[in-house]
């Protein structure tokens, strides 16, 4: 058995008598209990408002939302505290370099290079940068097995002012090649943000090995609560970039008339922050390192091969992206049922506790690259067992039946 | 709540065939219905005279709730004035709420009583009313430009 899975409550809770079926960690994943209980401890024992209060526990508060940074600061390897900003999201961490960065340094004429497979919030922020300040948008696009190719990546060329790219396509799979885009992109000049929203859960990341100018994540997508999310930055592009919320906290000094604003990362975080959730984060941060990430690439490896291969003896069913397990891989699986639409999967593996993703997983540029209006998605964790592969397996193969398709 | 209850054979019936779903010739109206967390789209086309919808049919793509419910309303609607057509979309919307569900209210929606349990489904609400609130956009953009 799985020995990880009786550290999150909510896959032992029968509904129905059905055991849950989770399948949905692109989404978002479940929480084990010690960062529930890190939560739950910090506001029963420390709350109150950092960085202003002169009481114990302000300061405390205050300690323990900085001690979340410098936990997230040595997580993705960044050389300095300040580099780590905490948001809300991933969506939140790309808008800001989109504003900040985006509309104050691209300019007209400059490319924005990007995989058509990209998240919208890796995207959109892009279309408006580019609309605002006359710059093009420049897609790569992935091969029949969702890979970026030499011709593709050549786009990066002399013209390339930014590359936004994901570490992993979150419909494919697909983990791109960030170094060499990295190497391609400064080359060009250009800076390179990444979105490690799908990766960060499944893959170790370190920004400095990497060479990514920015990085952005959520920490509800590995383990930790909604609401807090992180922008990697380097700290001389954050210093030369003006600040993207105004208000309290950020700060330096205000007259009537003008403000200068605090160093780095008090700049970017205006406003009271959401220091449970950083705390949150820090302990989801404890947990995978508790668990490793040797253990969770070999698990997910496994249970992803046992999946893709399931997958491939039930008929009247198309897997997108690579249709086999590896390196370039990860747990997260599109596919489609013939004549049958993916909201209607999703229903009828609901009725038997299998929770799937259903739609166009906010990337409609890559669906209708793909020729399609939605899919289903299936989209592993380290928590996940071949029984739950069994149970989806299971549930596939009686989706066409439901319909009147016959097998 | 079952799901038997929801993919019943009047549901995979209307979803298998392409009976309503076609395009009709000289409509009076044409309008798109999207559903934007799906980015499924449906389109509907209406010809209308003198206050009464002659014919009516629709193209597109969605899931069989989607499109088993545009195709039963089609049935309800054609040869009906436009302001019974509200009645039933009305009708329709109380029911998918789960606002009206004494049967005998009901019985002017035909078929459509076969969607009735999406009420306990909010997650595919959108889906069965997807249909419905084009036709309902469709004739009250007529009435706007009357």
């Amino acid at each position: 058995m799985n020995p990880y899975l009786n550290d999150f409550p909510i896959l032992n809770e029968k509904r129905d008598g059905k055991r849950l079926v989770y399948l949905d960690n692109a989404a978002t994943t479940q929480k084990p209990l010690s960062v529930i209980r890190a939560v739950d401890e910090y506001y029963r024992s420390s709350n109150a408002n950092p960085h202003r209060g002169l009481y114990g526990l302000s300061i405390r508060a205050t300690k323990m939302y900085e001690d979340s940074r410098a936990a997230v600061r040595e997580f993705i390897n960044a050389e300095k505290d300040c580099e780590v900003l905490f948001t809300r999201n991933a969506s939140e961490s790309l808008n800001l370099v989109a504003y900040s960065y985006g509309m104050n340094f691209i300019k007209e004429g400059d490319e924005i290079a990007l995989p058509v497979s990209e998240h919208h919030s890796n995207l959109l922020p892009w279309q408006m940068v580019a609309r605002a300040k006359g710059a093009k948008l420049v897609y790569l696009y992935p091969d029949k097995n969702g890979r970026l190719t030499e011709q593709e990546l050549d786009k990066i060329g002399p013209k390339t002012a930014l590359v936004a790219a994901a570490h992993v396509s979150n419909v494919l799979g697909t983990v791109y090649p960030v170094e060499e885009i990295v190497r391609r992109a400064h080359k060009a000049g250009a800076v390179v943000v990444l979105d490690c929203a799908q990766s960060i859960p499944h893959y170790p990341v370190d920004v400095r090995k990497l060479g990514v100018d920015f990085a952005a994540f959520s920490g509800h997508k590995m383990l930790a609560p909604m609401g807090i999310g992180v922008l990697y930055g380097k700290e001389e592009l954050l210093n030369k970039m003006p600040p993207f919320l105004t208000g309290g906290e950020m700060i330096e000094y205000v007259s009537e008339q003008d403000a200068t604003f605090a160093p780095l990362p008090q700049k970017f975080e205006a406003g009271t922050q959401n220091v449970g959730g950083a705390v949150g984060l820090a302990a989801a941060i404890d947990y995978i390192n508790q668990v490793g990430y040797d253990t969770i690439i070999k698990t997910e490896e496994e249970l992803l091969a046992y999946a893709l291969d399931g997958l491939a003896k039930i008929p009247h069913l198309t897997v997108y992206g690579d249709a086999k397990a590896g390196e370039q891989r990860c747990g997260v699986i599109s596919f489609n049922v013939d004549g049958v639409h993916p909201h209607d999967v999703s229903s009828i593996l609901d009725s038997d506790g299998v929770a799937i993703r259903a739609g166009h997983h906010c990337a409609q540029p890559l669906m209708k690259y793909l020729g399609v209006n939605a899919t289903c998605r299936a989209s592993l964790y380290f928590y996940n067992t071949k029984e739950d592969i069994d149970v989806l397996l299971e549930g596939l193969k009686k989706v066409r039946g439901w319909l009147g398709l016959g097998d | 709540m079952g799901i038997e209850n929801i993919y019943t054979q009047i549901l995979t019936e209307h979803n298998n065939s392409n009976r309503n779903k076609h395009h009709i010739e000289s409509p009076t109206a044409v309008l798109k219905g999207v559903n934007p967390s799906c980015g499924d789209e449906i389109e509907l086309e209406l010809r209308e005279k003198d206050g009464v919808i002659e014919d009516a049919a629709f193209t597109g793509v969605g899931c069989a709730i989607s499109q088993a419910s545009a195709s039963i309303m089609i049935d309800l609607i054609k040869g009906q004035t436009k302001e019974e057509a509200l009645r039933l979309a009305n009708l329709f919307f109380g029911m998918i709420k789960g606002e009206v569900s004494d049967e005998s209210q009901l019985e002017d929606l035909d078929e459509a009583i076969a969607l009735k349990d999406i009420s306990h489904m909010p997650a595919r609400v959108k889906c069965a009313v997807l249909g419905w609130h084009t036709l309902e956009n469709a004739i009250r953009g007529e009435k706007g430009s009357d």
